[in-house]
């Protein structure tokens, strides 16, 4: 299949340029393309080198949380007292997100060159990438990819014939979005329930295997090739002093143009949404948006002037996130909506902690009943003190991830939910 | 399934197939034993080979019974309980024997928002099934299933190790019908 759709391709050429070429796929395509150029240049510069690279272009965790990047290879012990571990998670399972599985299954050199770069920063000699196990055809092309860079010595023993070895092995995982939560990966890689476990220790400190451990995610990987071949600079000539870079957007729900666009950050929202995507079809409005993925706050349709760094969506009360708009019109009823959203939360839960295994499903149910024309007023109020009572108090943040959307469409969207309790109605077009 | 794997991927390979074989020994041929060697290889602990093995077992025979357990445990030295336990856990492992071709319909926001609700009754009603149940063929199991990973291409249906993208209500006899000369019924 073609890539659907480019927005200004001379301008944003770090992650997108070369998807839609099959051959970009294949080794040889992929050389031609300037493929481990940057390896190549790694492997002659300290870990401590490319680590400090890496913190100067400013290149934040492109999984969700922003945690700048270098900082988090600083981490990871300078003399090893026994071995390192990186992983790659591209357990992709954020409702909203398709940006990992547009990499892997275009460009998988480039994720295991960053892979590579990142391995050698924080002096690990093995790789695991954690793909979701429904990405069979991604699987497929990642496989190749491996087995291709492992025969030309890019992977193995002696990387591009420096003294420095390093294995990479793909791990499938089998259907759980907790998994994608760095301390569940581990604990699902190292054959067990993806339940994530508390931090301190922090994996840097103990991570998978109990070695000092970094999780990684694709989409990030992916950004370090580039940064080391053109310089931080390089990086920091897109974005804010804050937020550098570009990024894959992944755009979706009502949308004429939905699909994967790498922009640089700090496009304002609403140009996102009418501009690059086409806005929603037939002309219809924009009722709200969730601008990082199913766990970032909603936005409302007049709140779209916020600038799409880390920063100002924060200062717009939502979250850069994994940088998913899910765009509803004015035809969507915002209780289905959240109510799905909840469903899934429920549905995911690890069940470790009490407040979150209960909880998630209590606000589905609930939810549940006023669509059903079955609510109550005091309902809201026990769905504000459910926030409450999710908020920072378990393991993971499987729990605050679902607060975030409901609390904002509970604030922002309470004629919906007033509509539905009081009147059975709908505010939806 | 038969060329030989390298190491480094020997655990990861697409493990919900149409082709396999429910009745296959498992881990008793000399091709099986070097994949599972090849596995092993791959982690510090026995313990991680668990995912790739319940995965291989997965691949071989389209779900995971009990005996399947009972072997990779003795593979892994683990109780057959902590294998359960563990598989259980991820919803990709079929505990039980589905149709030949299972399909999973993508419900999640971005899905649900573009008519996901329509599609999965629209495979309900064609294949004659309630959600979760196989047809009397035994040719589709029809389920709802968590984000996908393919938002931008609503509604992303899983059919087997394949994705189908853009699904609407209306493609879905066509998709059934190509599926069902597929296996030449």
């Amino acid at each position: 299949m073609a890539y659907p759709y480019r927005h200004d391709r001379e301008t944003t050429t770090i992650l997108s340029r070369h998807m839609g070429e099959p051959e970009a796929r294949g080794l040889k395509g992929w050389l031609e393309r300037g493929g481990y150029e940057g390896l190549g240049k790694a492997l002659e510069m300290e870990p401590a080198e490319i680590t400090e690279a890496v913190k100067e272009s400013g290149l934040r965790g492109r999984g969700g949380a922003g945690f700048p990047t270098g900082i988090k290879w600083s981490f990871m012990p300078a003399e090893p007292r026994g071995p390192h571990y990186l992983c790659a998670n591209a357990d992709e399972s954020e409702p909203g997100a398709f940006k990992d599985r547009e990499i892997m299954r275009w460009t998988p050199h480039l994720l295991i060159e960053g892979c590579l770069i990142a391995a050698r920063a924080i002096r690990a000699e093995h790789v695991y990438i954690y793909v979701r196990g429904e990405f069979f055809p991604v699987i497929r092309v990642l496989d190749e990819a491996v087995e291709e860079a492992y025969e030309a010595g890019y992977l193995g023993e002696r990387v591009m014939g420096s003294g420095w070895s390093c294995d990479l092995t793909v791990h499938v995982g089998a259907g759980a979005y907790i998994a994608g939560e760095e301390t569940g990966l581990m604990s699902s890689l190292m054959g067990g329930r993806a339940e994530p476990w508390m931090k301190p220790p922090f994996p840097a400190q103990r991570g998978v295997f109990d070695a000092p451990t970094t999780v990684n995610n694709v989409e990030t990987l992916a950004s370090v090739p580039g940064i080391i071949v053109n310089g931080p600079s390089w990086f920091r000539q897109w974005g804010s002093e804050k937020s550098t870079g570009t990024k894959l957007w992944c755009c979706s729900g009502h949308l004429t143009k939905p699909g994967n666009y790498e922009l640089e950050l700090g496009v304002p929202l609403h140009e996102i949404v009418h501009d690059v995507c086409g806005g929603p079809p037939g002309g219809r409005k924009v009722r709200a948006v969730i601008p990082g993925g199913s766990s970032t706050a909603f936005l409302t349709g007049d709140e779209l002037d916020c600038v799409t760094t880390y920063e100002g969506l924060l200062e717009a009360g939502s979250s850069l996130g994994t940088a998913s708009p899910i765009v509803m019109d004015e035809s969507t009823c915002l209780l289905a909506a959240m109510r799905r959203i909840a469903q899934f939360y429920a549905h995911e839960s690890c069940g470790q902690c009490v407040q979150c295994r209960e909880g998630t499903a209590w606000i589905a149910k609930i939810l549940q009943r006023i669509e059903q024309g079955e609510g109550a007023l005091e309902d809201l109020e026990t769905l504000y003190d459910l926030c409450e009572q999710l908020t920072g108090r378990t393991i993971c943040v499987l729990a605050d991830s679902v607060v975030f959307p409901l609390r904002s469409s509970l604030d922002k969207f309470r004629d919906e939910y007033e509509a539905h309790i009081l009147r059975n109605s709908c505010t939806a077009t | 399934m038969s060329r030989r794997l390298h190491p480094s991927v020997a655990g990861a390979q697409p493990f919900q197939l149409a082709d396999r074989d429910p009745d296959a020994p498992l881990f008793e041929t000399e091709e099986d034993l070097d994949r599972v060697e090849a596995i092993l290889s791959r982690y510090p602990t026995k313990r991680a080979a668990l995912l790739p093995l319940l995965s291989f077992a997965h691949e071989l025979h389209g779900w995971i019974s009990t005996d399947d357990m009972e072997k990779i445990a003795g593979v892994l030295e683990l109780t057959p309980a902590y294998v359960w336990s563990v598989a259980s856990f991820y919803t990709m492992y079929n505990k039980r024997p589905c149709g030949r071709h299972l399909i999973q319909v993508c419900t999640n926001i971005s899905c649900f928002l573009n008519g996901a609700t329509d599609v999965l009754e629209s495979f309900l009603e064609h294949t004659g099934t309630r959600e979760g149940e196989t047809s009397e063929d035994g040719l589709f199991t029809v389920i709802e299933a968590e984000c996908l990973g393919a938002c931008g291409f609503a509604t992303a249906v899983q059919i087997n190790d394949e994705y189908q993208e853009n699904v609407t209500p209306g493609k879905v006899p066509q998709i059934l019908a190509e599926l069902g000369k597929d296996t030449g019924s």
